[in-house]
């Protein structure tokens, strides 16, 4: 079970994942030792998965980001996994999401600009397999996205 | 925007994956020295391409079992401040994405809680309260994926 010192160190941690230990102890006033020790532990019980660099897409050139909200048509009885088998090889899916309610599934998609958002969708979103609707929102500006949880 | 080469697409893949990896593990992958591959990511970092690092948590493990997606419809568009709304909403510990979109909506969220009964708290004590909020559709998560993109 996780306690009140656990969940400090997590939340300088994901503040920072730079941080070394050391560092860490001095901020949560523990040793480095037993700072070490207790995240050895959350990572070995897998509440740390680790971390993944956070790509910059519109520094790479592409300046288009949108969220397409679909609806599947679920009279197919394979609708999701045909969906999502042939979602996965669309190079410039970044985030795909399932969930229960009035959508579907999620896309998140890059593009260069929208001439090539143009192409994407339709050489290669439009001809997925059991799309019922589509919405698209595209990102004007992005606000929050460290996803950090409120520990 | 910055110019990569295959080497860059390669380190740019294999550490939104596993960001925890040192110089010299990944200059063994793609067959790189360890100064080498230290002096890319030194580059790849200052162009802005690597936005930062994540740490990725067990939100179930954390006691955070539910994830909502919700599109916001601002009512009185005009008469509200679009800087009032975004400063109330990014402040909201369990609201973890903001994005300012065009379409059907006028911003997406990402909000995480414990459960549903958590979430039906957030939504009506710190969404439906934010200035000039008007219509909400959630859709509640139920599985996700991250794909490498057009890398």
């Amino acid at each position: 079970m996780l306690d009140d010192t656990d969940r400090r160190l997590l939340r300088h941690l994901q503040a920072d994942p730079s941080l070394t230990v050391p560092e860490l102890a001095d901020r949560c006033d523990l040793t480095p030792g037993k700072a070490g020790r207790r995240i050895d532990r959350l990572r070995e019980a897998g509440v740390i998965r680790g971390t993944q660099a956070v790509i910059n897409w519109q520094a790479l050139g592409f300046a288009v980001a949108v969220s397409l909200r679909i609806t599947l048509d679920k009279t197919a009885p394979r609708a999701f996994d045909d969906f999502l088998d042939a979602a996965r090889k669309v190079p410039e899916v970044i985030e795909i999401q399932t969930f229960l309610g009035r959508v579907d599934v999620r896309l998140h998609i890059v593009a260069r600009d929208l001439a090539h958002w143009q192409q994407v969708y339709r050489a290669q979103v439009l001809t997925l397999p059991h799309i019922a609707d589509i919405e698209a929102l595209m990102t004007v500006a992005t606000l929050k996205s460290d996803e950090a949880l409120p520990l | 925007m910055t110019e990569i080469d295959d080497i860059d697409r390669a380190l740019l893949r294999a550490l939104s994956l596993d960001a925890g990896q040192s110089a010299s593990q990944l200059g063994r992958k793609l067959d790189l020295s360890q100064p080498a591959t230290w002096r890319r990511v030194r580059r790849l970092e200052e162009a802005g391409v690597i936005a930062g690092r994540r740490l990725v948590l067990d939100a179930t493990a954390l006691g955070f079992g539910v994830t909502v997606f919700l599109g916001i419809k601002l009512a009185t568009k005009g008469r509200v401040s679009l800087e009032d709304f975004e400063r109330a909403v990014t402040a909201i510990r369990e609201v973890q994405t903001v994005e300012h979109v065009l379409g059907l909506y006028d911003y997406r969220l990402r909000v995480v809680a414990r459960d549903l009964a958590d979430f039906e708290r957030v939504l009506r004590r710190r969404i439906m309260t934010l200035p000039g909020v008007g219509n909400v559709e959630a859709n509640v998560l139920l599985s996700e994926e991250r794909r490498p993109g057009p890398l």
